[in-house]
């Protein structure tokens, strides 16, 4: 560094590490609490922050297993947290694969192919996605109460509904796939395509290959938006056992039934690989972005 | 021959995706929906054009994922806009046909003549004995009751003493049958046909409802005449309206409530005052934030600075789903840890769930906590942009760190960043998942007669018209969506052109 340094430098570096380890202790303070929470007996906090003793009963019901209470009673768990879990894995992964094949084909005709319309399309794409699909919350509603009547297995209140719903959202993720395909060079294609394939074989054989880092990406990205999705969720579905995690941990905290033990041990049981999920996702996405582009 | 296998699998494929379509178009038809029909049917043939043509090739590739984009995202929002223009509601549920289908549905029980009814088993399928207070006795064939569809028997009049039936199915088999008993009808040699009229009792019905040439109903009961009225979509008799009603288009009278009926329009004001505030001060508070914490990070003579940045991104790698209702149970008023610590350091306990400001205060508190680690990721990037020679440059001229900040590192990344603090602001302005987890738009107003909250944004007021308080009115409720709309679409576009002119000036 060519810049001249002062005395104050000195205060000044310490000032920084001072302020950012105090700004950081704020930050994780609900994360410390909520452990803390997870592990104190009762569902209400009287008292002490810190617990005086540690008791694992939350733990327990969030893993589906039920205690003997402090009255002998059988204490056994009130909401089903693993198999919510299960089913958000489960809309998340399907909603991103079927996603991902669509917006794959998609880009590949945008980014390779000419037709009518390209231009026009690929544009009203990405405006349609910039309208928030909360406001047509009511749309959707119909629009799968009239589907459950020919199809009842995608109609209200079903997995498969909503997994469709989810699948229509799929315009950012044409581009960033079309973005990548750009930057992979046309003649590897096309001497496949002289060797005799058929565009279809150059890009399930030629291209897809080269293209992994990015749906992988792009997969992640999916899954992550389809595990956190609230609002068309909590529109469609209805039954304790068919909700996913986003719309089912609401249910720890009504006003009349405040389960806030129950709900700090759930909260980190089905949040913590999330976020574990999240933060592997972003450091692929950096590395898979700049290994795409050497591969240019 | 692998090759030519995979073709006929794919063209085995292709074929019963045609035949459940087609299935799926004729059952609409057949359910008195032929312009569902008609559009399922284009859709279809659209898809075999695009896979057996040539010229279409490139729709091959397009068709699944525009056909997904276009029914999910476009058509619920033209849908939504067509929904503004009805008096669709809990109350207007039904279609024109299905509202007459209902009334003609409806049955009365003739006065006189009752049938004590017993069930008894026969094998694994069950007969129905009846018996009037003559001592008639009436018996049915065997019927598996197995299908609830409407089914219409006849009974055969036997001597009480020569009828060997079993026992009568006890209570608990009556009422797991009840569903299906229901639609039973029993036809007698009389001719009369009776139905269950409880679960110890047939009665004959008859029809309620007669249908008029002109659309009008007769009641055979009491005489009085049910005519449709296609303003207010019910059918009404002497003016007063009789439910179920059914939807009908009311012009743009949702948007003129919105607009002018006071009781809509106060607090649609207010609430849209707050929803820019909100939007506002959010994006202030988390690029200020963001920026400040950006600008220590890219500082080189810090050390540990990926430690920190793992640390400080941490609560957008959270799902918000989970944070934001960890907040909820940490400001909790009576039993929260932060009115804990704050009564033990201070002696105070904020109502920050029953007080309008503090509860405003706390959801900006909240959300700028979920928002700033994009911001600062933002801004990290365009402060790495900056050329370094224009820092050694202004330490030669001896300024400061907060001479740098604002002459050269703020006024570098203003440009490109605006684009990106207005789609900021857009997000906010429709965050929904914040406060329907958080407060769910309380405390409510107490001098509206709608249920709005001072901490609703539009969305989730519209939200709550649509789905939550009783009487959910999804026309008005679309109506809303439809302003909202046209406001974000203007945002949209604002930001647009920014970026465009952004993309030109470099």
């Amino acid at each position: 560094m060519a810049v001249v340094l002062d005395k104050s430098h000195r205060w000044r570096v310490i000032a920084a590490h001072l302020g950012l380890i105090s700004f950081i202790s704020l930050i994780m303070f609900p994360f410390l609490m909520i452990l803390l929470i997870s592990l104190r007996p009762g569902n209400f906090a009287t008292g002490d922050l810190i617990p005086s003793q540690i008791s694992l009963e939350h733990w327990k019901l969030a893993l589906g297993m039920s205690y003997q209470g402090p009255d002998g009673q059988l204490v056994t768990p009130e909401f089903p947290v693993l198999l919510w879990l299960w089913n958000s894995i489960k809309i998340a992964a399907i909603s991103g694969f079927i996603g991902l094949v669509l917006s794959t084909t998609c880009a590949y005709a945008f980014a390779r192919m000419r037709f009518v319309f390209k231009a026009q399309l690929i544009n009203s794409l990405l405006l349609m996605q910039m309208f928030p699909t909360v406001l047509a919350l009511v749309a959707i509603y119909a629009i799968f109460d009239q589907i459950g009547n020919y199809v009842p297995w995608l109609g209200i209140d079903t997995h498969g509904g909503l997994i469709l719903a989810y699948t229509g959202g799929i315009a950012l993720h044409i581009w960033t796939i079309k973005g990548y395909f750009d930057t992979i060079p046309v003649e590897i294609e096309e001497a496949a395509k002289v060797d005799g394939a058929t565009p279809f074989q150059a890009f399930r054989h030629v291209l897809l290959p080269m293209a992994v880092p990015i749906l992988m990406v792009v997969f992640l990205l999916a899954f992550i938006q389809g595990i956190i999705e609230y609002p068309i969720a909590s529109v469609l579905l209805k039954e304790q056992n068919q909700l996913t995690l986003a719309v089912g941990s609401k249910m720890f905290l009504y006003e009349q039934k405040y389960l806030w033990g129950d709900f700090a041990a759930a909260a980190i049981l089905s949040g913590l690989p999330i976020t574990v999920v999240f933060l592997l996702a972003q450091k692929w996405m950096i590395s898979g972005l700049t290994a795409g582009g050497v591969k240019g | 021959m692998t090759r030519k296998l995979e073709h006929w699998v794919l063209l085995a494929l292709a074929g019963i995706l045609l035949l459940a379509g087609l299935y799926l178009t004729f059952k609409m038809y057949a359910a008195g929906q032929p312009v569902l029909a008609v559009i399922c049917l284009g859709i279809l043939g659209f898809a075999v054009f695009v896979y057996s043509s040539g010229r279409a090739y490139a729709y091959r590739y397009l068709f699944p994922g525009l056909l997904a984009a276009i029914v999910f995202v476009l058509f619920p929002l033209i849908y939504t806009f067509a929904i503004g223009f009805t008096n669709y509601s809990s109350k207007n549920l039904l279609s024109y046909e299905r509202a007459r289908q209902y009334f003609l549905d409806e049955t009365f029980t003739v006065e006189g003549e009752r049938y004590a009814f017993t069930l008894h088993a026969d094998g694994e399928a069950y007969r129905i004995r009846l018996e009037n207070d003559n001592g008639d006795v009436f018996v049915t064939p065997s019927l598996a009751l197995k299908q609830a569809a409407p089914l219409t028997v006849t009974a055969k009049r036997v001597e009480p003493s020569d009828a060997p039936l079993g026992e009568p199915a006890e209570i608990k088999t009556l009422i797991q049958n009840l569903k299906v008993l229901k639609l039973v009808k029993v036809k007698l040699p009389s001719g009369l046909e009776a139905s269950a009229a409880g679960l110890r009792e047939f009665a004959p019905v008859q029809k309620l409802y007669v249908a008029n040439a002109d659309g009008s109903f007769t009641n055979k009961q009491d005489g009085t005449v049910l005519k449709p009225n296609f303003t207010t979509g019910f059918f009404e008799s002497a003016g007063e309206a009789v439910q179920p009603g059914f939807k009908v288009g009311v012009g743009v009278d949702n948007f003129k409530r919105i607009f002018s009926e006071r009781s809509f329009s106060e607090p649609f004001l207010r609430i849209f005052g707050w929803t820019v505030v909100f939007a506002g001060l959010t994006v202030v508070f988390t690029f200020a934030v963001g920026v400040v914490l950006a600008v220590v990070l890219n500082w080189e003579a810090l050390r540990f600075r990926a430690v920190y940045r793992v640390f400080l991104f941490l609560p957008y790698a959270v799902p918000g789903f989970i944070s934001i209702l960890v907040f909820k149970g940490l400001f909790s008023e009576n039993s929260g840890e932060i009115n804990l610590i704050l009564s033990q350091l201070l002696g105070i306990k904020p109502n920050w769930f029953t007080d309008p400001f503090l509860a405003k205060v706390m959801i900006l508190i909240v959300n700028t906590w979920l928002g700033y680690p994009y911001m600062m990721v933002l801004c990290m990037g365009l402060i790495k942009a900056i050329p370094a020679d224009l820092y050694e440059a202004s330490a030669i001229a001896g300024a400061g760190p907060l001479t740098n900040f604002f002459k050269i590192t703020l006024p570098l990344i203003a440009r490109p960043i605006t684009p990106l603090l207005i789609s900021a602001f857009a997000f906010n302005f429709n965050n929904f998942v914040l406060i329907a987890l958080l407060t769910n738009g309380r405390p409510d107003f107490l001098d509206t007669t709608v249920p709005a909250g001072t901490t609703d944004l539009l969305v989730s007021y519209t939200y709550r018209i649509a789905f939550q308080d009783s009487g959910q009115n999804f026309g008005l409720a679309a109506a809303i969506s439809t302003v909202i709309f046209v406001m974000v679409a203007i945002l949209s576009l604002v930001n647009l052109r920014l970026t465009k002119v952004n993309a030109e000036s470099r």
